[in-house]
């Protein structure tokens, strides 16, 4: 195994450094030049991973992920720090909402993308396993207070009732919990995380197709913009199976870049993905259009 | 190839093509790696294979035609000696690169060989690697630079100030050997350097041994007409 990071990880990664000795490469200020000795280190049989904060993991060596990773599925695990909004005020160049989407695009290409803290060591796991490329997106996770989890699976139900089916990815989900939780049983929204992209490579549960075909209310939300993302999968998918869909809507990152800077929490307001927007497209009270 | 495939490229091709067979024949071993970072120039290095007996002719024949693996470019997979699929341009040092770094780490025997373009040192990503390769002391790298002169459009000296090349790496802590690239002695004298990280800038020329193609840019891109093919077939057979 060989870990690249390029030049990150201050405060942060000194003891996998140690631990790994001359395995940890600082690649430095060279996202292209890392990703290409990555290809060609697992060419060789070698297991690297390869670190950054998100946009500069994928954005800048796209061109190396495609013709030197991707082309050749090779095993290259790279790790995006911070996706979406995660660098809030960092302003725009830090901010990643477009990355699995655009490496989705890729062939061999798989992205995970983990819901709670709890999640990162199984998520870990699963990236090691994989036998190509697979992108890392990691966030903070953001559960309610005292909220124990339920083990990682690519698919997990985080709260249950009578109302829309919504289908989320990355921590954001987390926010939506206790809002739903307050909610009245009849009506409460199904909350579901889906943890690993392409999600043609892992279908939605039976229970949650029975929840589509009851409700026929369809939520997806993800901090992701529009193109590329899981609501975009999601709606083919439905169109291609015939789900009994009445009402489909569509949370999403703007990709607008805001005049003004601002925190995770605000950037997410700006694109009415924050809890009180949720509740308003997957609530009781509405339901009467198409979002 | 070319001439029965209708396509062009072949200007690069003639002018690696020496270093190619010298490298290849006399040098790359078992242990060792090859990267063709300079793409466009696919057809001299299946050419040289060819000559090695790792292709056949059979194989050659299919060059550029549907369902072949043998492109204008370098393929993904299908042909064993080629690690890589190439061709844009900044990617092969890096992998060279990385390829020496990998054997370094697991103390594996072997050399990477990577042969750039000249006009490839336009591109940021290979400063990159070249800043890489010296900070991590790959001593079983060897760096090749075609040297021609004669980029896509222009000359290198006038698209970049790039010419002569080898004065772009002087600040570098990097043994850098200038030869003749069309001197089977002097490529040979060159490569036996395998001590140290080295540079080997090849004095090339674009379209070598064909007089109308000699140093011409427009032999970058064009494909050879039947009559173009006939002189040149002459020229070489002459020599």
């Amino acid at each position: 195994m060989v870990f690249l990071t390029g030049d990150l990880g201050f405060m942060a990664l000194e003891p996998l450094q140690a631990a790994m000795a001359q395995r940890f490469i600082n690649a430095g200020v060279a996202e292209q030049n890392m990703v290409s000795v990555a290809a060609a280190m697992a060419r060789e049989g070698l297991e690297p991973w390869v670190y950054s904060i998100a946009p500069f993991c994928y954005a800048r060596p796209f061109e190396q992920i495609r013709n030197d990773v991707a082309f050749h599925n090779l095993r290259v695990r790279l790790i995006g720090n911070g996706g979406g909004y995660g660098y809030g005020v960092q302003g725009p160049t830090h901010h990643a909402v477009e990355d699995y989407g655009v490496l989705l695009t890729l062939p061999n290409m798989r992205a995970l993308v983990p819901v709670f803290d709890q999640d990162v060591p199984d998520v870990v796991t699963r990236a090691g396993e994989t036998t190509g490329p697979v992108y890392l997106r990691l966030g903070r996770g953001e559960p309610p207070a005292g909220y124990a989890p339920p083990s990682y699976a690519p698919w997990r139900q985080l709260t249950a009732g009578g109302g829309a089916v919504v289908v989320g990815v990355g921590p954001l989900v987390g926010t939506y919990i206790e809002p739903f939780a307050a909610l009245p049983e009849e009506t409460r929204p199904n909350l579901w995380a889906a943890c690993e992209l392409p999600l043609g490579a892992n279908p939605p549960p039976a229970a949650l197709l029975d929840q589509i075909a009851k409700s026929r209310r369809l939520l997806v939300v993800e901090e992701h913009v529009a193109r590329g993302g899981a609501g975009a999968e999601l709606a083919l998918m439905a169109l291609q199976q015939g789900w009994p869909v009445e009402d489909f809507r569509h949370l999403c990152a703007s990709g607008r870049i805001h005049p003004t800077y601002g925190s995770q929490a605000f950037l997410r307001l700006q694109s009415g993905l924050d809890p009180a927007s949720m509740l308003e497209a997957a609530g009781p009270q509405t339901g009467k259009g198409r979002g | 190839m070319h001439f029965d495939a209708g396509v062009g490229h072949i200007g690069g091709n003639l002018s690696c093509l020496d270093a190619l067979m010298v490298l290849h024949h006399e040098f790359i071993g078992a242990d060792d790696r090859f990267i063709l970072s300079k793409g466009h120039s696919a057809g001299a290095l299946y050419a040289t294979l060819w000559s090695l007996g790792r292709l056949s002719d059979e194989q050659l024949k299919t060059f550029t035609r549907d369902d072949s693996v043998l492109g204008v470019h370098p393929p993904v997979s299908g042909i064993q000696d080629i690690r890589f699929a190439t061709g844009s341009l900044g990617h092969g040092l890096s992998l060279a690169a990385g390829t020496a770094k990998a054997l370094q780490l697991t103390g594996k025997p072997g050399r990477a060989f990577c042969l750039t373009s000249d006009g490839e040192w336009q591109e940021g990503s290979t400063y990159e690697a070249l800043v890489f390769a010296i900070h991590h002391r790959l001593a079983n790298l060897t760096i090749l630079i075609d040297h021609n002169r004669l980029q896509g459009f222009g000359s290198t000296g006038e698209v970049a100030s790039m010419d002569p090349l080898a004065q772009r790496f002087s600040g570098f802590d990097v043994d850098i050997a200038v030869v003749d690239g069309h001197d089977p002695e002097a490529i040979r004298e060159a490569l036996s350097v395998t001590d140290r990280l080295r540079i080997v800038v090849l004095d090339t020329h674009k379209g070598h041994g064909v007089s109308f193609m000699q140093d011409r840019m427009e032999w970058h891109y064009l494909p050879i007409d039947d009559a173009q093919y006939r002189q040149a077939v002459a020229e070489i057979e002459s020599r």
